[in-house]
């Protein structure tokens, strides 16, 4: 394989799946724990611990969105500028979500007053439902394709991305990750508040099998191109069917008490989705309503130099990222427990 | 009010506010690095006790940088859509490397570095700590390296975008980009290594003030001397050395800045007409008259800086149309705010090394009273170096290459410089066509609400860390190994009386 013109925007495609499968993972379920914080917790040390299953970690997970953006510019920088621009409202809400909730862990336990500590409690627990919703619906409106010019501009309004396909993926995103941070708080927790995740493992998991199955029928109807490569490719049906497995194995797990095995299933599950985003719209990077005017991942690519730079900084650099990565998941491990350095 | 004055507006909004936070911890991070490897070398608690103190303060301020950072690197699409599609093929790869070379450094070592104290031994700990401050100045590299090559671009060349092998044209334009040529040549454009060296001398004397700031209140107040006193006379010899610093790479920057932008230094010393130029010490320029209210000035200064003489003409404002200047009133007072601080700055900190000399420094109340509101000094003057910065890059978003003859720039017919519009690009016209005014100014205004609450509660929660001050050590502890003992006994002894937790974790490592 020589890397040409032709190749290199695929394989930063492929990249970019891997960092957003590896961002939905990592933050996915520190999102989640986010979400079921007050769901979960029910006095203050248990808000703590909650807080703490994700304290050292979270800022880590999140440089995986912040890299997958820098991908996005370098890479594709006509996609960049179109989802961004076009999405401008929807970012900046998520822009201020993320940031109201990474600061309301930081500033949570600095202050020894119940009020405080309720107020920024709802800012981490608003600001992780609002920016999984965001991202869900941007999915969604990705999936479905956006109205766009000859430029690649976009040219709908805000209503436009509120239709009822992007909104259904945005309630299957709020199930998922709901469902993957609880799995995680089940594995790092004890005692009693590890009891109540076990419930709440059940629910999260019984709301995101419907919106799983109500997403599957919807696009099969809404986005005939979901399913052109598969049928183009019926090798690439062992996605979605190991995709029905993962699912299906996260119920199993818990009911055998096999946490580890639930949260591994549901990482897979997560996985399948991104592949499964990527086949349905692949070549594009940004299908558009009117299909010439789609952003390919060659004309949205930038120059083979310039892919072939990233591929080299990429190979350098992420080893020492996955090294090191797993050192502080190392460090961190096993059950989590409050001590003068925590939050 | 139109939308590229409006995502300007947003764009100095965030970045000043997140702006105030990488300088502080990069230059804290060499602090933290200094105090935790004196910890590991002799093992004095009050070094223990010291690291820990500037960990937790560090740690917040961390995270306030991380979370007002993520806005920037969205912000380019956004609002600047036209500029990324531009430049994304060189300045993405920036953005990228910084990514993966620098926020995952920082963001993995920091869990070690404000988590792990019982996790890892000493000496792991001393290389998270190190690895954070790597990770903060690589980032510091490849944003100023990003930013340096809008002004001084280099290393690439301005392409039409081809689409199936044709130049793809939308409304009978040709749509141009820059496209990279030679990767290193865009790393050490013209301007990276000056303005990089600049930029950190000014985080360390962010950094260095804040430390001091704190330190000197603390001596003030008669509050943990021990720990103060060490604090400061740690960050004392920093904040000397980068003041000293600040004046040759300043002076490095004034020249590297005449020679690639001749517009932007005018703009800075307010020299409309070319010709033989004073250096402005003191003054208001007045841009309708083209002159200069109240001025007080060193006679031929500015010729002598840029070419070693005092009656050399230096190039002024008259070389370039009005609508290729910069806004000369807000580059003149944030270019001369900058170097009157950073000339207080030299006096201060040498001043502070002649008391520390006669071993007087923490009994000059006076001087310790200055060295705690300096710290906003050294803000503003990092803020006003941005600002300076910026608006003398102005019109131009990506500036276009001027061409020398001699001691003149190359001009036109008019007698005034011609750009080649096609190589850069002015930052009205960068702007995203798809966004409406009234969207950036909802985020502007949500921004704004954010920001400001953002700011009130991490001065309140400093304060409290403040107030609250560093762990106590126990009394008289001798140095070497009893030393460890006693840091140790402290450390068990905090832990219960803050959060009442049985002690499990503690003997792994301690």
């Amino acid at each position: 394989m020589t890397l040409d013109a032709t190749t290199l925007p695929v394989i930063w495609f492929a990249l970019l799946g891997v960092l957003l499968a590896g961002y939905a993972i990592l933050d996915g379920f520190d999102l989640g724990v986010g979400m079921m914080h007050h769901l979960v917790a029910h006095d203050d040390s248990e808000r703590r611990l909650v807080m703490n299953t994700i304290g050292p970690i979270w800022d880590g997970n999140e440089v995986w969105l912040v890299t997958f953006g820098g991908a996005l510019f370098a890479a594709f920088p006509e996609a960049y500028a179109t989802v961004f621009s076009g999405f401008y409202t929807a970012f900046m809400l998520l822009l201020c979500a993320l940031i109201l909730r990474a600061v309301s862990m930081e500033f949570r336990s600095k202050v020894r007053h119940a009020t405080w500590r309720r107020v920024w409690d709802g800012a981490f627990t608003a600001g992780s439902t609002l920016a999984v919703l965001l991202f869900g619906v941007a999915t969604g409106n990705v999936m479905r394709g956006l109205p766009l010019d000859a430029r690649g501009d976009f040219t709908g309004s805000l209503l436009d991305l509120l239709n009822p396909y992007a909104l259904l993926v945005g309630v299957l995103t709020l199930t998922l990750f709901a469902m993957h941070g609880t799995i995680y708080l089940h594995l790092k927790t004890e005692g009693a508040l590890r009891e109540r995740t076990v419930a709440w493992m059940w629910r999260t998991f019984g709301c995101f099998l419907v919106a799983f199955v109500l997403t599957t029928m919807f696009t099969l109807v809404a986005v005939p191109r979901a399913t052109q490569h598969l049928a183009d490719h019926p090798i690439l049906w062992i996605v979605p069917v190991a995709n029905v497995f993962a699912v299906a194995n996260v119920p199993r797990a818990i009911y055998r008490g096999t946490p580890a095995a639930a949260f591994a299933s549901s990482c897979a599950t997560i996985v399948a989705l991104v592949f499964l985003l990527g086949a349905a719209i692949f070549p594009d990077l940004v299908p558009a309503l009117e299909p010439a005017h789609s952003l390919t991942v060659w004309n949205a690519a930038s120059s083979p130099r310039t892919l072939g730079i990233m591929l080299l900084i990429a190979a350098i650099g992420m080893p020492a990222v996955l090294a090191y990565t797993a050192a502080v998941y190392w460090t961190f491990r096993g059950k989590v427990r409050l001590d003068d350095h925590s939050y | 009010m139109d939308v590229a004055l409006l995502s300007r507006l947003q764009f100095a909004l965030t970045i000043m506010v997140h702006y105030i936070f990488p300088p502080l911890t990069i230059g804290m991070g060499v602090v933290l690095v200094y105090l935790d490897g004196m910890w590991l070398r002799t093992r004095d608690p009050v070094y223990g006790q010291a690291a820990r103190f500037w960990t937790r303060i560090f740690a917040l301020n961390f995270a306030i940088g991380v979370a007002t950072g993520i806005v920037m690197e969205f912000q380019f699409g956004t609002n600047w859509a036209t500029y990324s599609r531009f430049v994304g093929d060189v300045f993405g790869s920036a953005l990228a490397a910084e990514g993966i070379f620098a926020f995952f450094l920082e963001s993995g070592f920091l869990a070690i570095l404000v988590f792990g104290w019982d996790r890892v031994g000493p000496r792991m700990h001393f290389f998270a700590t190190c690895m954070v401050a790597l990770g903060s100045i690589f980032s510091s590299i490849w944003i100023v390296v990003a930013n340096s090559w809008q002004q001084t671009p280099a290393g690439h060349h301005v392409v039409p975008v081809l689409r199936d092998g044709v130049p793809w044209i939308v409304n009978g334009v040709p749509v141009l980009r820059a496209e990279i040529v030679d990767f290193w040549a865009m790393v050490f454009n013209p301007s990276s290594v000056h303005r990089l060296l600049h930029v950190w001398v000014g985080c360390f004397i962010m950094g260095s003030f804040f430390v001091m700031s704190i330190s000197a209140w603390y001596v003030l107040r008669g509050r943990h001397r021990a720990f103060a006193e060490r604090s400061f006379r740690g960050a004392l010899a920093l904040a000397t050395l980068a003041s000293l610093g600040a004046l040759v790479t300043g002076h490095g920057n004034a020249e590297m800045v005449y020679r690639h932008q001749p517009a932007k230094l005018a703009a800075f010393e307010a020299h409309f007409r070319t010709g033989p130029a004073d250096m402005s010490v003191v003054g208001w320029p007045d841009p309708a008259t083209e002159s200069m209210r109240f001025d007080l000035a060193i006679p031929g200064g500015l010729s002598f800086l840029v070419h070693g003489s005092f009656d050399a003409p230096v190039v002024g404002l008259d070389r370039f149309r009005p609508q290729d200047r910069p806004p000369v009133v807000p580059a003149y007072v944030s270019y001369h705010l900058m170097i009157s601080l950073g000339v207080g700055f030299i006096g201060l900190t040498l001043l502070g090394c002649f008391f520390l000399w006669r071993g007087t420094l923490f009994e000059q109340r006076w001087l310790l009273w200055i060295f705690v509101v300096a710290v906003l000094g050294a803000a503003v003057a990092n803020q006003a170096g941005w600002v300076a910065a910026e608006v003398g890059r102005q019109p131009w978003i990506v500036y276009p290459p001027v061409a020398w003859a001699g001691n003149d720039v190359v001009t036109g017919p008019a007698g005034t410089v011609v750009y080649d519009e096609a190589v850069g690009l002015r930052t009205a016209n960068a702007i995203s066509p798809s966004v409406a005014s009234a969207q950036v100014l909802g985020s502007i205004l949500m921004f704004g609400f954010v920001y400001l609450l953002l700011l009130a509660v991490w001065l309140y929660v400093l304060n409290e860390k403040i107030q609250h001050g560093p762990v106590p050590v126990p009394e008289a502890p001798p140095a070497g190994a009893e030393g460890v003992v006693a840091a140790a006994a402290a450390r068990l002894e905090h832990r219960d009386s803050l959060t009442g937790t049985e002690p499990e974790t503690v003997g792994r490592r301690a």
